[in-house]
């Protein structure tokens, strides 16, 4: 039902993110999504990886800031007031989204919304009952 | 108690006050006789050797410091010839030009007794392996080690300073039981061997003699913790001896000034008169045995305090606070007073922050800034800005109440300042004052 997701700090400056994608593809790790949130001084790489346990340990290996944690991810049908049904319901049911990116499907007619919430046990379980389908582990990790 | 010579360690004050007068008075002729830019400070003063007759006297004298080094580069304030020196060091200063000093044989050997002292007191015997990972060559941190490693007739490894790895290797496969260091570097070993992998009990360092910078109480934990050592502050300076000036006890109440050679005060910042023990100050030394460059009254710009009070460990040496800073590492932001050293301990006591940090000094218009560059932890939950926020926060009001003074902090990746080897630089002042 959730997915793990990596958190990784990174230096405001030209390369850090090379810094990290180089450390990646060289362990072989396939990106499936990502986003950066910036402040002035740092930022967040955010990133959906095959294998995050592993890309984890060769982050942490060669002593980068990161942080695994578990995000859920919305399936929203790719018609126009698609995400709109998602985002609404959730709103109505008083669920915070603290941040958001979008997780492109391999598979056609929709795409995934990758949300971070405040409760996301009970996100899950309102999206279960309203068959709002949720990106899979089985989905992000398949090679 | 572990003295090396208890007979001047644990000598009674009065025996001490006639041997320094004794001693002192004949430094002064000495110098007065052998060293001509001394003559003419004396008399520029209208000093004549017979104004000294007492350890009490020494206030008459005139203060020296790195400027008459520099103004007498490189041999001008010897005291004796070429041929009866035997060994030259130097190190670098402010001034732009290195102070030179040289050693005799009898020099050499006042270094050995005086560092076999420091060794001593921290438990060192011949049984032990001594890691010399101070920087052999000008530096005096490396011979200064090895000497009283020899004198006491430990094993030495002398294997000065760079490539860490090797180093830890060395440490562990050879039973390394002692290490002299500059703390820093203690602290990037410690890390290193995390990184490496290595368990501490791998390696029987039992002792490390830590000094050449300033460090905190909460950086002295950290080291002890992780390496499972004792560690022992050492103070010296390369124009009084090199390391060796004074050391620390077991009581951990100060540092002991190997007074029987070197004889410290106290002064008042601005007056440059001796303050009473217990208050803050420049520390100056007098050299009163050496016989190639005797110092008298040289200014260290380091700031402690002194006692005189017999210590738990017996010695009745006097002690030295911990130097807080140096009149030259103080920076005056806003007008404050600002010590590196204040800010180590901030970071020591934020589990999120490493103790790496760099303080960059600029100015705004009229305003000084002060930005506190912050490495964090690799382990601190980093999906969240709120979190680096409230981080970010609590460094930013722990600074502010302990210095008084409003700085930016920003926060860095673990492992992106630079690490060195010799002493930390940690301070980038851009103000074109």
């Amino acid at each position: 039902m959730f997915i793990s997701q990596l958190s990784i700090f990174v230096r405001n400056s030209p390369g850090s993110i090379a810094e990290i994608t180089g450390i990646l593809a060289k362990a072989g790790i396939d990106i499936r999504a990502f986003s950066v949130a910036d402040t002035t001084d740092y930022g967040i790489l955010r990133l959906i990886v095959n294998a995050p346990d592993r890309a984890e340990k060769v982050l942490r290996e060669r002593g980068i800031a990161v942080s695994l944690n578990r995000v859920i991810g919305v399936q929203v049908p790719d018609v126009p007031g698609g995400m709109h049904e998602v985002f609404a319901y959730l709103a109505e049911c008083g669920i915070g989204i603290e941040y958001g990116y979008a997780f492109v499907s391999r598979r056609e007619g929709f795409a995934y919304a990758i949300l971070r919430v405040d409760d996301k046990e009970r996100a899950a379980k309102l999206l279960e009952e309203r068959n709002i389908p949720m990106l899979t582990p089985r989905e992000v990790y398949q090679n | 108690m572990k003295c090396w010579n208890p007979e001047m360690e644990t000598m009674s004050r009065d025996e001490l006050h006639t041997l320094q007068s004794e001693r002192i008075v004949k430094a002064v002729q000495y110098v007065y006789s052998r060293v001509n830019p001394y003559r003419k400070k004396m008399e520029d003063a209208g000093i004549t050797p017979g104004d000294i007759r007492s350890i009490d006297d020494l206030v008459k004298l005139p203060f020296t410091d790195k400027y008459d080094l520099a103004d007498n580069y490189p041999y001008g304030l010897f005291a004796v010839p070429m041929r009866e020196v035997i060994e030259l060091h130097a190190s670098s200063g402010t001034t732009g030009r290195q102070k030179v000093v040289g050693y005799t044989r009898s020099d050499l050997d006042l270094w050995r007794e005086v560092m076999a002292r420091t060794f001593a007191a921290g438990g060192v015997t011949k049984d032990d392996i001594m890691h010399v990972s101070y920087g052999y060559g000008l530096f005096t941190g490396g011979f200064g080690g090895h000497y009283g490693a020899e004198r006491i007739g430990a094993a030495i490894v002398p294997i000065g300073t760079g490539n860490t790895q090797r180093q830890i290797t060395v440490l562990r496969d050879f039973g390394c039981t002692a290490i002299c260091c500059t703390p820093s570097y203690m602290l990037y070993i410690a890390e290193t061997i995390e990184k490496m992998g290595i368990d501490p009990d791998e390696i029987k360092l039992r002792v490390g003699f830590l000094g050449a910078e300033p460090w905190t109480v909460e950086m002295r934990d950290d080291i002890e913790r992780r390496l499972r050592i004792r560690t022992y502050d050492i103070y010296g300076l390369t124009e009084v001896i090199g390391p060796g000036v004074a050391f620390e006890c077991d009581a951990r109440a100060g540092l002991h000034v190997n007074e029987d050679h070197f004889y410290p005060e106290i002064l008042d910042p601005d007056t440059l008169l001796p303050v009473p023990d217990g208050t803050q100050g420049e520390l100056a030394f007098t050299c009163m045995t050496k016989e190639c460059v005797p110092l008298l009254r040289y200014r260290t710009r380091d700031i402690a305090a002194v006692t005189h009070e017999t210590c738990a460990c017996g010695r009745t040496l006097a002690r030295i606070s911990k130097p807080v800073g140096r009149t030259d590492d103080m920076l005056i932001i806003r007008g404050v007073n600002v010590f590196p050293s204040q800010v180590e301990s901030v970071l020591l006591n934020i589990p999120e922050a490493s103790p790496y940090y760099m303080l960059i000094i600029d100015r705004v218009g009229a305003l000084d800034t002060l930005e506190i560059q912050v490495e964090l932890t690799p382990d601190v939950p980093v999906d969240q800005i709120r979190t680096l926020e409230t981080i970010q926060k609590k460094i930013r009001s722990q600074v502010d109440s302990t210095l008084g003074l409003a700085a930016a902090i920003r926060l860095l990746p673990p492992q992106t300042l630079p690490r060195v080897e010799g002493k930390a630089k940690r301070v980038e002042d851009r103000r074109k004052l």
